[in-house]
């Protein structure tokens, strides 16, 4: 005891295979201290997490460099259980309840509090033992108090609030023995305004007890309010680690986005064309997609215009296109051209001159099983009536123009075959990709959507993919929306960039604006607001 | 508005039961069978029957549907009474050998199963059932070739007449045999009956009221419909009904024993268990739960009760098809609870008892209606079957139905959420 430190993280790497997903990453918390683990999706956040909770994954794939101290001391933590042992703890982003279970048998799900029986004597079970509810309901109450929730503790879980659960979970963790560290991942997503100041003060409450709190989060604001110290981690490596009274949230900002490399592919910027006829009006989207929300989006789509749409994981930028496209249910009101398109139709979306790259290549995108060249020509066919011939009084696949077309496409895309009959699921995932946009092409669309177009696929692809994407804007005046994790690659293309967050759009941004703006406004905050916070 | 929609959740819930309490009410007109002689049949099959449809909840509960794999647990028993046979072990001592022959043979097979169907979440009915037909050609070549082949039996009658095998009826009535055993034991007209097992729960919900294990109130209104029962057969008019019953008493006071078992292990760490990993098997094992072992456990359970509950059908019946007895267990079990209420994700011994009463109801009804309105008893022994399959398939239907009604709910949520907004 007594150590300066409750936790120290030293010189953290870890790879899978070739590829180095953490390198160097050091991180130190204090007890009673708030840290705040910062960094866009895939920058590391919960490799790190992993490492510290011993989970399968990282041990499974060769463990980890770097060493782990707790308290000042070496710790080997190679399972979940030696974590908790440790006293680390985690309140999950998903709500680990059961909702037919009182709070109370949740808080002590599997730490259950027991009396012997005859039954568990005879037999030596603990398992026979019953449980005592008295005894759990009293350490619940307890554990509810500690977190200012003045609930019963016998409610049931289903039909809380989401907030409750969020301080079920907290109470559940701080009901072990022994806890002194507990990680918070995301824990605020899921909550109103009002409900995630209450959490934070909550979390102030507990880490004056002397439990060391790790913050993981995208929202700025929120750790500027409520952290001590701040760590960025930013493409698997540290970017820095900062005081919250030293730094400010355009600086956050910055660190958190960085700048990555060069353009991709360099495109000439074209003026903005305010004037130009809209392509696509979307108000008020909702779509309900496992894991990708979208909440309530309003967004114009210029006529002839690039349009790129960037946030984190998980906000619900990949909704968009699935939502309007008719692949997950939808409500709200979208016009085509000025046309009323009806939603949750995918047969008419796709006849009303639209056409999707889909970010599932092999689950949506692709019939892996079959030819390239029906990959290409399926929906045109399926669609348009394309590629078909009457034979006598049976309708047929027309496999000379079919052949002929998929010939087309392969020269003009590159993609890299042994012939247009090979299986689409024996390509590599770049050219899988090229076969994606390919068949899109074939529907002769006025108006395509592309989702997360370079995903896994090499860097020599992905520029032929963005450059075929301009090549169609430019040449033919197609609309595109490009939906993409990878910012830089929509700054290269696009002409304008919505930025999504928690569902909505936050701001629509030049793709020369400034790394800080587009970091704000991916943690939700409208760069003017952030504007006044560089003056802090 | 919020009054319609709790009626028709409700009666999603319930259709079953409710469609069976029309259709055995219909039938009964229909078929003009006497109130004394049905009531006499349902005493007697619910002694036959009601142990097995309890032995389905506990997997249920741990979130692994109806077990159809109690086919297995039954072909377990039929191994020990067999063996029963042939050492020719009479009453209840044969009985007590052949129940504790089938415990450690069904904890075997409980085991195997259990293991198996950790390697098919999620369609652990559907891999039940086919075990149990895959079960059915192993067990077919036990009792053709291994029994009476590699290992002789010895008893007359156990052997098919000039070949080898057990023969087709496994006869339990012989003097040696072990029919009626449990029954037997202690019989009691319905009557004194009633006294006995009302006293019995008025003792032991006393005794739970002043352990402080139960509020007031529901030892009141236990007492009071206890008492209730025990005025209404002063009636002559009520008591006639019940005129020809004869109540098997010990075995109604096991499957009370086993009712007594399936809330008291409900109420242990493993109960707990049971319900954690039902309810959510990521939730139950990022608590530390051993998610596979339990449902080990829980088939085990299952697959043991099973077995004891065919051999009291066995006694009760006094002979057994060797090849055919166990064969539509899971079926006939598994419809039954389902009648009663209880859907794959939720069951209790209450919806199991009423379930097999409203199932045997209709099956005593149902020739005499067949009878009546087609001329022909058999109809009844079709329409069974049928019903079993009807039944199962709505209940299924049902549960899909609900977990997408559920499902849509959160977009209405998140509609009404943002147009507050």
């Amino acid at each position: 005891m007594g150590a300066e430190y409750v936790l120290q993280m030293k010189n953290i790497t870890k790879r899978y295979g070739e590829t180095t997903v953490l390198s160097d990453v050091s991180l130190s918390v204090r007890p009673g201290e708030i840290h705040a683990l910062l960094g866009e999706n895939g920058a590391g956040k919960s490799t790190l997490m992993n490492v510290l909770f011993g989970m399968p994954v990282i041990h499974t794939t060769g463990g980890f460099d770097g060493e782990v101290l707790i308290d000042g001391e070496k710790a080997s933590i190679l399972t979940p259980n030696d974590a908790m042992n440790a006293g680390i703890g985690m309140v999950h982003q998903e709500f680990m309840l059961l909702p037919g279970f009182t709070i109370t048998e949740n808080i002590k799900l599997n730490r259950e509090i027991t009396r012997p029986t005859v039954l568990s004597r005879a037999l030596h079970l603990k398992n026979m033992e019953n449980l005592d509810m008295p005894a759990m309901r009293k350490d619940a109450r307890k554990a509810l108090d500690s977190v200012g929730m003045g609930l019963d503790e016998n409610t049931l879980v289903k039909g809380l609030p989401v907030g409750y659960m969020q301080f079920v979970e907290i109470a559940r963790e701080i009901d072990k023995k022994g806890i002194r560290l507990l990680v918070f991942d995301e824990p605020t997503a899921v909550l109103t305004e009002s409900e995630a100041e209450t959490l934070i003060s909550v979390m102030k409450q507990i880490a004056q007890s002397g439990i060391a709190i790790i913050f993981i989060t995208h929202r700025l604001d929120e750790v500027m309010a409520a952290a001590d110290n701040i760590t960025i981690l930013r493409d698997g490596k540290l970017a820095a680690t900062r005081e919250t009274k030293a730094t400010s949230l355009v600086e956050l900002a910055e660190l958190m986005i960085g700048r990555k490399g060069e353009a991709v592919v360099a495109t000439t910027p074209r003026a903005q064309d305010a004037s130009a006829n809209i392509a696509l009006s979307i108000k008020n989207l909702i779509v309900d997609m496992p894991g990708e929300m979208v909440k309530g989006v309003d967004l114009e789509v210029r006529e002839g215009e690039i349009l790129g749409v960037g946030g984190l994981a998980g906000q619900g930028k990949i909704g968009i296109p699935n939502g309007i496209m008719g692949l997950y249910p939808a409500a709200g009101e979208v016009k085509l051209f000025g046309k009323d398109l009806p939603l949750n139709d995918a047969a008419n979306a796709l006849r009303s001159g639209m056409a999707m790259v889909s970010e599932d290549r092999r689950g949506v995108g692709l019939l892996l099983d079959q030819s390239i060249e029906d990959n290409i020509a399926f929906n045109a066919m399926q669609i348009n009536g394309d590629f078909l011939r009457k034979v006598l009084f049976a309708t047929t696949k027309d496999g000379k123009k079919v052949r002929a077309h998929a010939n087309e496409m392969i020269r003009q895309l590159d993609i890299r075959c042994t012939s247009s009959r090979q299986a689409a699921g024996t390509l590599s995932g770049g050219n899988q990709q090229k076969v994606c946009v390919a068949r899109a092409l074939t529907m002769n669309p006025k108006f395509l959507f592309v989702s997360e177009p370079t995903r896994g696929i090499d860097i020599g692809a992905k520029k032929l993919v963005l450059e075929t994407l301009v090549k169609l804007n430019r040449e033919q005046g197609m609309t595109i929306v490009m939906v993409s994790s990878e910012l830089q690659e929509l700054r290269s293309i696009s002409d304008r960039i919505a930025i999504v967050s928690e569902g909505k759009v936050v701001d629509i941004l030049a793709p020369d604006a400034s790394d800080a703006d587009f970091g704000l406004a991916m943690s939700g905050i409208k760069p003017t607001k952030g504007g006044e916070g560089a003056h802090e | 508005m919020a009054n319609k929609r709790t009626f028709g959740e409700w009666m999603r819930q319930n259709v079953v039961t409710v469609i069976f309490i029309i259709l055995c009410a219909a039938c009964f007109i229909l078929s003009g069978e006497t109130p004394a002689y049905v009531a006499m049949e349902l005493v007697d099959r619910m002694a036959r029957n009601a142990f097995i449809v309890l032995s389905l909840i506990i997997p249920i509960v741990a979130g692994m549907g109806i077990n159809f794999a109690i086919t297995i647990g039954a072909m377990a028993a039929q191994i020990a009474l067999l063996w029963v046979l042939e050492w020719q072990i009479p009453g209840i001592g044969g009985f007590v050998v052949a129940a504790l022959m089938t415990i450690p043979i069904a904890t075997l097979f409980g085991f195997l199963i259990g293991k198996l169907l950790n390697k098919m979440k999620g369609q652990e009915m559907i891999g039940g059932m086919i075990l149990g037909y895959f079960a059915n050609g192993l067990y077919q070549l036990l009792f053709l070739f291994i029994f009476g082949n590699l290992i002789p039996l010895h008893t007359d009658g156990l052997v098919i007449q000039g070949s080898t095998g057990v023969a087709n009826t496994m006869d339990l009535s012989k003097p040696n045999g072990i029919r009626k055993a449990l029954d037997l034991l202690v019989r009691l007209d319905f009557v004194p009956a009633l006294y006995l097992f009302a006293g019995i729960i008025a003792v032991a919900m006393l005794i739970l009221y002043l352990r402080k294990s139960i509020p007031l109130r529901r030892l009141v209104v236990v007492v009071a419909v206890l008492a209730a029962c025990v005025i209404a057969v002063q009636f002559p008019a009520v008591s006639e009904i019940f005129f020809l019953v004869k109540v098997p008493v010990v075995t109604f006071l096991v499957v009370g024993l086993l009712c007594l078992f399936n809330i008291m292990i409900m109420k242990t760490r493993l109960g707990q268990q049971f319900r954690a990993v039902g309810q959510n098997r990521v939730v139950a094992n990022a608590a530390g739960i051993n998610v596979d072992r339990t449902r080990v456990i829980a088939i085990i359970f299952s697959t043991v009760l099973a077995g004891l509950g065919h051999l009291i059908f066995a006694q009760n019946i006094g002979s057994l098809q060797t090849y055919g007895a166990h064969e539509q267990v899971g079926l006939y079990a598994g419809a039954a609870i389902l009648v009663g209420g209880a859907s794959i994700v939720k069951a209790s011994n209450g919806q199991a008892l009423l379930g097999c009463l409203l199932f045997h109801l209709l099956f005593i009804v149902v020739s005499g209606a067949g009878r009546t309105v087609f001329g022909d008893a058999a109809i009844g022994e079709y329409f069974r079957v049928f019903i079993s399959y009807g039944v199962i398939a709505v209940a299924l239907v049902m549960h899909a139905w609900s977990a997408v009604s559920k499902r849509k709910d959160p977009e209405a949520q998140m509609r009404a959420a943002s147009e507050k907004a």
